[in-house]
This record gives structure tokens, sequence and C-alpha cells, in this order.
């Protein structure tokens, strides 16, 4: 398709579809500096307090800590598994991998709500009675960015060409374990690294499997919004848009990790 | 050799325990659950039963179905029209605007039900100004009922939509449209018979995981209407890990329902992605990375449109 300089309709079109895009974003940032608005447009005074508040909040600011500590140590566990694993696979036993592919979209396709009752189901009685703790949240977890974790490893693999680096390295007389810490974990690293934040960015938005696997034990920054909705509203839109901002950066860091890589390549 | 075998195994062992044992197990866990009934031992269709004949939980899923499909089509229709939009700028205005239109998928769940609570709740800014204005004619909007509901469902159906298609315009050649004129046919004719066909394999597909996305989406519904709008996705919650009292046989049944739904969604948009691959045209988005779930998936898609 060609090019050219845009018309008058797509260019009313987009503004159009950007305004109703942004309109929300827009007014929750207006709300969470505005001290009086009311029968308005705009604001008619600002200010900085309802920040202040948040980070005056102890229940915030725990929260945030448990996000933050729950949705690293789930990520940090599926590095620790899905490395090996995705490794063992790709380069010895490539013939399992359309299994895989299809224990791996099963959580795209499953929505959460679904998986919550089977994960309550399982372990709210019998031997492994773990309902409403933290273990069973990061179980959770780990299911949710496997598609991501999975997909970006052998992605990372691939694009090294893990078989013959490795190939190479036993050739030198490197043991495998050495081979594969030292030779293919190097390389894989960057491609691994984007995998893992976009994992991250996606637990810290995690709402429904929060919410009904441990909602009533364990808060993160998700549940905590959500019962602050109804409370005061200014605190809240500075809280989602402080949030929002947050999940920007991690992506402008990942857009610019994986651009890093995409240079790397070529 | 057979030490380097149980090296390997060894290195698989935990990726399996924690796949059977948070994801396998659980799936048959619910399975069964749905065939039994709570106060009889032994399998049963009875829940099945119950629940395609009780008019609460069919509405339930009657209200989902039509949400669903509804938003989706809204989506798809609007995500349409802008893909055609998009194409027609030069490539880096592109890039920006589909960066902005992926940004605010970000902004989904919770916070975006409390967005338009804020805009359009009960004492929402708008609603204030409007009533201020004598705007009647959003007197009748009420952002906690059915028309609200569709309105924050459609805002996160179009960037997705939009990200799914925008690539399958790529897959139209300017020399057809030159052929097609030289024939004689208008831009209408164009579309009518060359355009649309080409491009029907990922609307069909598109719409599939929108579907998908809006029969799964929870966490929008329950932040907004909580319990007060029959949805299966929050009935569900509630019969599973409601305050009141639980019924997880009939919560597992209705998963069971929703699942096959979403199930038979993105295989329907699988099937498409193999047809457009017949096309020559560029795939929508890889599916397998971007299949709909909630809309908590999406930061996986906006990978996909980087540049």
């Amino acid at each position: 398709m060609n090019t050219r300089k845009a018309g008058f309709a797509p260019r009313t079109f987009m503004l159009l579809l950007m305004v109703y895009l942004l309109l929300p974003l827009l007014a929750t940032g207006l709300y969470a500096f505005a001290q009086d608005w009311q029968n308005t447009l705009l604001p008619r005074s600002w200010t900085l307090s309802w920040f202040s508040d948040m980070f005056r909040d102890i229940r915030f600011l725990e929260a945030l800590w448990t996000s933050l500590y729950l949705c690293i140590i789930s990520v940090l566990l599926s590095l620790a598994v899905m490395l090996p694993a995705v490794f063992v696979i790709t380069v010895y036993f490539p013939r399992w991998e359309s299994f895989m592919k299809g224990i791996v979209v099963l959580p795209y396709a499953v929505p959460g709500v679904v998986a919550a009752v089977g994960l309550i189901r399982t372990y709210s009685s019998g031997p492994f009675d773990i309902s409403g703790t933290a273990y069973l949240l990061v179980g959770a977890y780990f299911v949710v960015i496997l598609p991501y974790m999975y997909q970006g490893i052998r992605n990372s693999l691939l694009s090294v060409s893990a078989v013959e680096l490795l190939n190479a390295a036993e050739l030198l007389g490197a043991r495998r374990r050495t081979a594969f810490v030292n030779v293919i974990l190097p390389n894989i690293w960057p491609g691994v690294m984007v995998s893992a934040l976009l994992s991250f960015s996606v637990l810290f938005g995690e709402f429904v499997l929060t919410n009904m696997l441990v909602g009533g034990h364990i808060q993160t920054i998700q549940v905590y919004l959500y019962q602050r909705v109804g409370e005061s509203g200014h605190l809240a839109s500075a809280i989602a848009i402080s949030y929002f901002v947050f999940i920007l950066l991690l992506s402008a860091v990942l857009m610019k990790l994986g651009m890093k890589i995409k240079g790397q390549a070529k | 050799m057979k030490q380097r075998q149980r090296g390997l195994m060894l290195a698989l062992a935990p990726f399996v325990l924690m796949v059977l044992a948070f994801q396998v197990v659980p799936v048959f866990s619910m399975l069964s659950g749905s065939f039994r009934s709570s106060d009889e031992a032994g399998f049963t269709l009875a829940n099945y039963r119950h629940a395609l004949s009780s008019a609460y939980y069919m509405q339930a899923i009657k209200n989902s179905l039509l949400i669903s499909v509804l938003s989706s089509l809204i989506g798809v229709g609007v995500g349409l029209l802008c893909a055609y939009c998009i194409t027609r700028f030069a490539p880096a205005v592109r890039d920006r605007l589909l960066m902005l239109s992926n940004m605010t998928s970000n902004f989904a769940g919770v916070p975006l039900a409390f967005a338009y609570i804020i805009l359009l709740g009960n004492n929402g800014v708008f609603t204030l100004l409007f009533k201020q204005w004598g705007w009647s004619v959003f007197g009748g909007f009420n952002l906690y009922s059915w028309s609200g509901l569709i309105l924050v469902y459609v805002y996160f159906q179009i960037p997705l939509a939009l990200l799914l298609l925008y690539p399958a315009f790529y897959g139209i050649r300017e020399q057809w449209r030159e052929a097609a004129s030289l024939l004689g046919a208008g831009r209408w004719q164009f579309w009518k018979t060359v355009g649309l066909p080409v491009l029907s394999p990922a609307i069909f597909g598109t719409l599939g995981i929108l579907f998908a996305n809006a029969m799964g989406a929870y966490a929008t519904a329950y932040a907004l209407v909580g319990g007060n709008y029959n949805l299966l996705a929050v009935r569900i919650g509630s019969l599973v890990a409601g305050d009141v009292v639980t019924q997880p046989e009939m919560g597992s049944t209705l998963a069971v329902l929703l699942a096959l739904s979403t199930l038979l969604a993105v295989f329907l948009n699988q099937r498409m992605v193999r047809r457009m691959e017949g096309f020559g045209g560029r795939i929508p988005a890889r599916q397998e990375r971007s299949s709909g779930r909630s809309n908590r998936r999406w930061p996986a898609v906006r990978e996909e449109a980087g540049p």
C-alpha cells in the first residue's frame, strides 16, 4: 500500500480514536492533581496533596511491597525452572515442542476465572491445603507467565543457534553444564531479561487470580486499588496514575531492550 | 549415556512438577467437579442440566454472550476503519499512533473501571457537567448497567482489534488496486470484491480473539458493577470464592462452559491464521502470543508491535 500523506478522513478518524482512548487516562491524571473539580470543564485548583497522602498511607506502601516481592519471587522461580527445562526441550527433545505449545497456549485460551476455579478446588482441602497462602498464588502466577517465559527463552535460544554453540563448546572440551552456564546463558541473557520484565509487568497488573485465590488474606496493589475505588476518588486516581506511569516506564525499558537485541542480531 | 539422560530429566523435573501441580491437576479437578453433585457420589450430569435449565444461570450466559458478541463486533468495526486509516499515514506517524493505542491497553481492569467511574459515574465529571449544561441526551445513561459495560468493554477491545487487523491491510497489494481500477472497478467495488474477501480471515480471526477476551474479562466488570449485573465470569467468581455460600461444583460447571466457549473462539482464530498464511498476506500478530484471555494479557501484544 502506498503511504503518501494521509487525507482528511483518516486524520479525523484517528484523532477521534485518540481522543476516545486517551480521555479516561487524561481524566484520571487530572483528577489526581485536582483539589476541587465539580461543574467545570477543568479543575479549579490544583494540588499535590493526594500524592503525598498516598506515600503516607501505610496500607498502600504495604500493598506495593507485597506486589513487588510476590511478582519478583514468581519471576525468579519461573526463571529457575524454565531456563533449564526449555533449554533441554529445545536442544535435546525438539520433538516435544508441539506438545509444549499445547501446554503453553492453554493459559492464553482459558480465562483467569476458570483457572482460579480449578486451583481453588484442588488446594482448598485434602493433603495440600494451601488456600489463601502466597504459595498458591506464586504457583498460579507461574502458570500465568508460562507462555511469555517459554516463548521468550525459546526464541532467544533459536536466535543464538544454541545447538551449534553447544556443539562447539563440547568440542572444545567443556562439560554440558559448564557449556550451559558459561556459553549459552550469557548469550541468551538479554532476551531472557525482556521476557522476565514482560512477565513482571503482566503479574503486576494481575487481579482476577489474586482476588479470587488470596483476596481476603494478601493485598496486592490491584486488590488495594479495588478496595479504594469506593472511597476517596482523588487518592485512588493518584494510585491509578502512578501505577500506569510505572508500567509505562517498564514497557519503555522493554522496548529499548528489545530494539537493542534486534540491533545486535543484525 | 545413562547418566546423560538422568541429568536431562533432572533439568525437566521441576518444570513438569509445576505444570502438573498448578495447571494439569486443577483442570482435571475442575472437570471432575463439574460432573459431581454436592450431595451424592459418582458421575452425574445434573450440574449441566441445572445450569442450562436455570433461568438465573442462563441469563448470566446470555448476558455474557451478548456483551461479548456486541463488543467484539463494534471493536472489529472500529478497528477495521482505524486500521485502514492508519495505513494511510507515513510509517513514523503510524508507529507513534500504534504506540499510543497500545499504551492505553495497559490501562485495563480495575484502573479502567475506575477511570470511567470518575468520568461518567454517579458523581462523574461529565455526568455533573452534562447535568449543569442541561444535556438531557445523556440523562438516561447509567454507567453501572448494560450500556456502561458495553462502553467500557469496547474501550479495551479497540486497541486489540487495531493491532491484530492493521498488518492484514499490508497483504492487499497496490497492484491489485491498480488492476481493479484498470478493469473499471470503483473504490467501493474493489473493497467489496477483492479487499474484504482477502481481509476476511483476519476479520474472523480477530473476532474470535476479541470474543474470548470479552468472555473472560472479569476485573473490569467486577470493579464496575460488582455482583449487580449477571455476567458469567462474575457469577463463577462468586460461586467459588464468594462471601456467602460457595458452590464449587456449580462454579466448576459454569467454568467448563466458559472455557469451552473461549477455546472454541481461539480455535477459530487459529484456523483463520492458517488460512491467512495460504493467502501469503502478513499474519495479524503471531496468534499464539496474543490469543485473548483477559485484558491483562495485552503487554504481549504490545511487544509484537515494536518496530
